[in-house]
């Protein structure tokens, strides 16, 4: 049902497979973040938001595509829910800084492991 | 006019009788949040027991629904047999996780209102997930779980360790939900449902394209973060040493319930005809997670760490059991051996974790180390003893009630041809004997090291139930089974 050339596509020229293209570019961009940045927990904070984006670019570029809004209500949930998370982060984060003095992600090894 | 008005309210209150128990649990919740907030005495304790009759209350709210599935909100919400055999054994462990918190968090000075609120709420979220139908409810469910289970998790925070668990389990929590999500959007735009039904309906129309397997793919990658199955488990060891006792026994118990319930959800209803697909990553991460725990846990010194992997291991046991639940195979008799895997794990983890709480070598310090254990048979006898039938019953010696869980799933690998996979499990649970008895042996025939202090009633009451099921559970095993091949037959 996707390989026909939709109206949306056929009005602004932007194919579907082009961004699907960014989103997993972007999906892909937070996840190496998450893992290859060593210095601060406020920047894992950040690329998992740029995860979320990137699959809120996904739920809306098909929502459009398949002419379903389900997928731009489902958008909406993850942005609301997304907030709640990072406010839970930053709190879990404050709590923490007060114990350790530090939120390097370096300096979060009180377990091994 | 007035009772016209009241008639229509209330039968249009009573199509949410699907959802009545949920209701009730959230209710409970705020109201409890109300009276520790306007308290002027901490409350914690009082609260925390009302909490454990909200959620006895609403196991029989769970057991009054009428015995067949039922539907809410087009379809997000589905009742069914399936959903109140997970939900009964989510509340059971909800409420031991609060019964084992009272004497813990007292002397741990954390005992405040906001952990039974949370709880409740926790609670209120796995079971909105073992419910949900819909990829948006079931995103939603999840985040109302994972979010209260991040802060519990770092509940003691002026403690490090306990901030370092809340911190480790909200990082890589996200990231999983973000894996979830991705596949997710992806499912959504290969069907163009959100529905399992109707997702299931186009995956048997058009077969599984490649797009749809790759979104299959994240969101079996996401749940089995939550579920702390290899290759996703590097969080568990460190989170449940880190996170205060009571705690770790919710996440162990309750927690792994809605997690392996959702899981079982979305393979069985919104993919049944990409059987070949799923079955093989089931396979592959329950070989995973039973080699993981039996090998892991091994060098352990920590004993809540060793329960973690062990937990890891339970989770590939359980997940043989749905390995096998295809058609043509063991089908339905699968499920039914996942769920009374889930049931026995669930009182062997919740005894283990009262037996950990019972190892108070101070007025308010607990030890958490395997060799402060030392001959503690020879103080405390009963409790050497019936920690040692649970330990028993964790590595899979008949006749306790852990040998009979392990039996079900791998007669219904056998049933399904997976000849090789049960195999590979017996060999496994015979290597992970090996850490379960070398905590016996420590406590028998080492020579006495730490006194313990008396064990507090509550856990004493925990460790007597859970104790009691797992001893006893052979002599009567029929109305659990029959429970569970009710419930499993929701999906075949």
């Amino acid at each position: 049902m996707l390989n026909t050339i939709s109206p949306v596509e056929a009005a602004t020229g932007i194919a579907l497979q082009q961004y699907l293209t960014v989103a997993a570019i972007l999906f892909t961009l937070g996840a190496f973040g998450i893992f290859l940045n060593r210095k601060n927990v406020i920047i894992i904070l950040m690329c998992v938001e740029l995860m979320l984006l990137a699959v809120n670019v996904n739920l809306v570029a098909f929502s459009a595509y398949l002419n379903d809004l389900t997928g731009q209500i489902f958008a909406l949930m993850v942005l609301t829910v997304a907030a709640a998370e990072a406010a839970i982060g930053l709190a879990i984060i404050v709590i923490y800084h007060r114990n350790r003095g530090s939120i390097a992600v370096d300096d979060i090894n009180s377990m091994k492991g | 006019m007035l009772s016209d008005a009241f008639t229509k309210a209330s039968t249009m209150f009573s199509t949410y009788a699907p959802i009545y128990p949920e209701l009730f649990v959230v209710l409970a919740a705020f109201v409890l949040l109300m009276w520790g907030v306007y308290n002027r005495y901490p409350a914690g304790l009082s609260i925390s027991i009302v909490a454990v009759g909200v959620l006895v209350g609403a196991m029989f709210l769970i057991a009054r629904q009428p015995s067949v599935a039922q539907e809410l909100f087009n379809g997000a919400f589905v009742d069914d047999g399936f959903a109140r055999f997970m939900k009964i054994l989510t509340l059971a462990g909800a409420a031991l996780a609060i019964l084992l918190s009272l004497d813990y968090m007292r002397r741990e000075r954390i005992l405040h209102f906001e952990y039974p609120v949370l709880i409740l709420l926790a609670t209120a979220g796995m079971m909105l997930t073992i419910s949900a139908n819909d990829l948006i409810s079931l995103y939603l469910a999840l985040e109302l779980q994972s979010l209260a289970l991040y802060v519990l998790a770092a509940f003691h925070r002026d403690q490090l360790r306990s901030t370092e668990a809340g911190l480790k389990y909200f990082i890589l929590g996200i990231l999983s939900s973000g894996l979830l999500l991705y596949g997710a959007s992806l499912v959504y735009g290969y069907t163009g449902a959100t529905n399992f039904a109707r997702i299931a309906e186009v995956v048997q129309v058009s077969g599984a394209s490649v797009g749809l397997v790759f979104g299959l793919v994240f969101i079996l990658a996401g749940l089995a973060f939550k579920l702390a199955a290899v290759p996703f488990h590097m969080w568990t060891p460190d989170v449940y040493e880190g996170a205060p006792t009571p705690v770790t026994a919710f996440f162990a118990t309750a927690a792994k319930m809605s997690a392996m319930a959702m899981l079982i959800r979305v393979v069985l209803t919104a993919f049944p005809d990409a059987t070949q697909q799923w079955q093989q990553i089931i396979i592959a991460i329950s070989v995973g997670s039973m080699a993981l725990g039996a090998f892991a846990a091994i060098g352990q010194t920590n004993i809540k760490r060793l329960l973690g992997y062990s937990s890891i291991g339970h989770v590939g046991y359980a997940l043989v059991g749905l390995a096998a639940a295809v058609p043509g195979g063991a089908a339905a008799d699968g499920v039914s051996a996942v769920l009374i895997y889930l049931a026995i794990y669930l009182a062997m983890t919740a005894g283990a974790f009262a037996c950990v709480l019972a190892m108070r070598n101070g007025r308010t310090t607990y030890s958490e180390s395997i060799s402060d254990l030392a001959g503690v048979s020879k103080e405390q006898p009963l409790f050497a003893f019936l920690f040692a039938m649970l330990l028993f019953s964790l590595a899979g010696i008949p006749p306790l009630a852990g040998f009979f869980a392990k039996l079900y799933v791998f007669s219904a690998a056998v049933q399904s041809q997976l000849y090789w996979l049960a195999i590979v499990g017996v060999v496994l649970s015979v290597i992970s004997a090996y850490y379960y008895l070398r905590i016996v042996k420590v406590m028998y025939f080492d020579e006495k090291g730490e006194t313990f202090q008396p064990i507090a009633p509550s856990v004493k009451i925990t460790l007597g139930i859970t104790a009691a099921f797992t001893l006893l559970f052979f002599l009567y095993p029929s109305p659990l089974k029959l429970a569970a091949d009710a419930a499993s037959r929701t999906f075949f």
